[in-house]
């Protein structure tokens, strides 16, 4: 049965949502959403399914919380998409708050199971849809809301205002030229090779990585260039609360600046989702076959830099250091190798978690889990003892993650099972391990 | 009796299957279709590539990670497919309706493969009871289906060793083997083609799209 502690938080977003559901609602929305496209696959994956439960060992939440059977994924398309088709959308409100709370809370669609599925059924998508429906009737968790408003009305995840964003800009600049001297961010040039963008939680909360990476595109002699217009973030949360019409209007934003720089290709930092929702399911929605530019990870162009000799590295890390992948560059786009590479060149000492590449466990806090915000931290923490487990027996004191939420997520599972661990970006170490041009700093 | 079994039965349970899995197929088809994301991203190296490794055993970490039961499931679903096409009285009964010629499995081995067949559909039995990640999402109808696939294999083999009346067991026989094939259209039995196309679409989302294995 479902955790007695979870039933208990209480979500205002849900809540508030809850109190406007009425029968007629969420009937109609229910029955529009699986009249669409979707439906299809939906249909074809829940009459295939022979319900064999070996979906189950392949999810972090179901073998953290014991084995219990109800956070199989297969559970969790029970309790929530299959009752909808079987009762042709007329579900009461109790029941969506539930199905509200397993599709947010419960998967982050890392989509592991679907490769312990002997059928390939793709349950990740299953939810995801459970979400759309959910963000249709406003039954939403607060905090994922809040950053869906903030992209609606500032094109940003987390409110920056305009001014703060070239303020950060420059004052970032002014950090990396005490490495580099003369450094500059350029801003909006045109024609440049590179177009990097970022997620908003950097400029908000750790604007030292656009220094650092300022010094990184300096040393490797990089032409190219930031926004500052909207567009600049490249995070998405629409796409994980179910506002599709969102998700989509930021993503275009976010490749028409590119477009109007005629960059040649954009560069993210160390973000999954935000090349997921860029290369993926922006372009989907938008009705466009792939991206309208080439699109690379921080973990590819690292990787490109290294191997083209643009960037040497002076100093190894000799203490044992651990990998996590991040299922959206990983699982999402087999990125695993050069992440090894860079990794390797960085790191003397690397032990792998077991599993690791596409059966790696997730971090439990990507998918939009972690922005369900503090109400559900306790649940996702208690879903993801697994990790824990893995990170121990790897014995390693460093966790490479190239990945916003993995970073979090990770570091707040140190934090909650008391690991002997910390984390770090690749960029972190890159800019400490680098050989610095001779006078750089002067 | 045995004649409408013999003859009108065996048709109706045949052009059932067939069309029923045929017009499934089409409508499935038809319906992803609709969906400008999935056949588009189609591969054939990809598709393929994910089921060779899904039917090659224990070519997926996910049948690696549990291999007594992977291995179970594995010759139950051969020998499942086996013995009706080519145990011997079956054999016999092609020739003689249709002329069609074609090796016959020596009788102890069908027997055997038959074995196979009921010792491991009782442990998915017990499995679907004892289990609770599976007692949790199965409803009667697992059973049923269950039942329903095991029917011509338990009545067969008593048969075959002609341990209760020959002649009903036989009818038995041939009802259940009827309702096993006219079932498959339209229960979650389906696998047995859908199987491809789902696993298809899994390996060209995986393998052409994201770059990844998916097993």
């Amino acid at each position: 049965m479902a955790d007695l502690v979870d039933l208990q938080v209480v979500d205002k977003g849900l809540e508030a949502g809850l109190a406007k559901l009425t029968p007629q609602r969420i009937e109609q929305v229910i029955n529009s959403v699986l009249s669409q496209a979707v439906a299809g696959r939906m249909k074809l994956y829940l009459s295939t399914c022979v319900h064999c439960g070996l979906c189950a060992d392949a999810c972090h939440t179901y073998v953290s919380r014991n084995r219990d059977p109800d956070f199989a994924p297969v559970a969790k398309v029970k309790d929530s998409l299959l009752v909808m088709i079987q009762k042709k959308g007329r579900v009461d409100a109790e029941f969506m708050k539930n199905a509200a709370r397993i599709a947010f809370v419960e998967c982050g669609g890392c989509r592991r199971c679907s490769m312990y599925c002997p059928f390939g059924i793709d349950i990740a998508t299953m939810i995801m849809t459970v979400r759309r429906i959910c963000s249709l009737l406003g039954m939403v968790p607060q905090y994922m809301q809040d950053t869906t408003n903030s992209h609606s009305a500032t094109s940003n995840q987390m409110w920056v205002q305009p001014d703060d964003w070239i303020d950060t800009l420059m004052w970032q600049e002014e950090d990396a030229q005490l490495e580099v001297a003369g450094l500059r961010i350029p801003l909006d040039k045109e024609g440049a090779e590179v177009m990097y963008s970022v997620i908003a939680p950097e400029p908000k909360v750790m604007a030292q990585l656009i220094a650092n990476m300022a010094v990184v595109m300096t040393v490797a002699k990089v032409d190219w260039t930031m926004t500052s217009g909207d567009g600049w973030d490249n995070s998405n949360m629409a796409m994980f609360s179910g506002d599709l019409e969102i998700m989509g209007r930021i993503e275009r934003e976010h490749w028409e600046r590119a477009l109007e720089l005629r960059v040649g290709k954009m560069v993210m930092g160390e973000c999954g989702h935000a090349y997921r929702g860029a290369v993926y399911d922006g372009p989907k929605w938008l009705g466009w076959q792939g991206p309208p530019l080439p699109m690379e990870h921080a973990v590819e162009f690292y990787y490109d830099l290294l191997r083209e000799g643009r960037l040497e590295i002076t100093d190894k890390l000799t203490e044992p250091v651990t990998i996590q992948d991040p299922c959206n560059i990983v699982r999402g786009r087999g990125l695993h190798e050069k992440l090894r590479y860079v990794v390797h060149a960085l790191c003397d000492n690397v032990v792998e978690m077991d599993p690791k590449y596409e059966h790696n466990y997730c971090c439990a806090a990507g998918g939009g889990v972690i922005n369900c915000g503090p109400p559900w931290k306790l649940a996702r923490l208690k879903s993801i003892k697994i990790k824990a487990e893995q990170l121990e027996r790897t014995g390693a004191s460093l966790c490479i993650t190239p990945c916003h939420n993995c970073h979090h997520g990770v570091e707040d599972i140190i934090g909650h099972y008391h690991l002997d661990m910390r984390t770090s970006f690749i960029l972190e170490l890159l800019v400490k391990q680098m050989k610095m041009p001779a006078g750089a700093g002067e | 009796m045995y004649d409408f079994l013999r003859g009108p039965l065996v048709w109706i349970a045949l052009i059932t299957f067939g069309v029923g899995l045929t017009l499934r197929v089409f409508w499935m088809i038809r319906t992803i279709g609709k969906d400008p994301t999935v056949l588009p991203a189609m591969t054939a190296r990809h598709s393929l590539r994910s089921i060779f490794f899904w039917l090659l055993p224990y070519g997926s970490r996910s049948m690696r990670t549990r291999p007594f039961f992977s291995g179970l499931s594995y010759a139950f679903h051969v020998c499942l497919l086996l013995v009706p096409v080519f145990a011997m009285g079956h054999a016999v009964l092609w020739q003689q309706s249709w002329g069609i010629r074609w090796w016959s499995l020596p009788p102890l081995m069908a027997d055997l493969m038959t074995a196979v067949v009921l010792v491991a559909g009782l442990v998915f039995f017990l499995r679907r009871i004892m289990a609770p990640e599976v007692r949790n999402v199965n409803t009667v109808w697992d059973y049923v289906i269950l039942l329903i696939t095991l029917g011509p294999f338990i009545t067969g083999f008593i048969a075959y060793h002609q341990w209760l009346d020959y002649r009903t067991i036989i009818i038995l026989h041939m009802v259940t083997g009827a309702v096993w094939l006219i079932a498959i259209p339209f229960t979650w039995l389906q696998h047995m083609f859908m199987f491809f196309f789902s696993r298809a679409f899994m390996g060209s989302e995986f393998g052409a799209v994201r770059n990844a294995r998916d097993w």
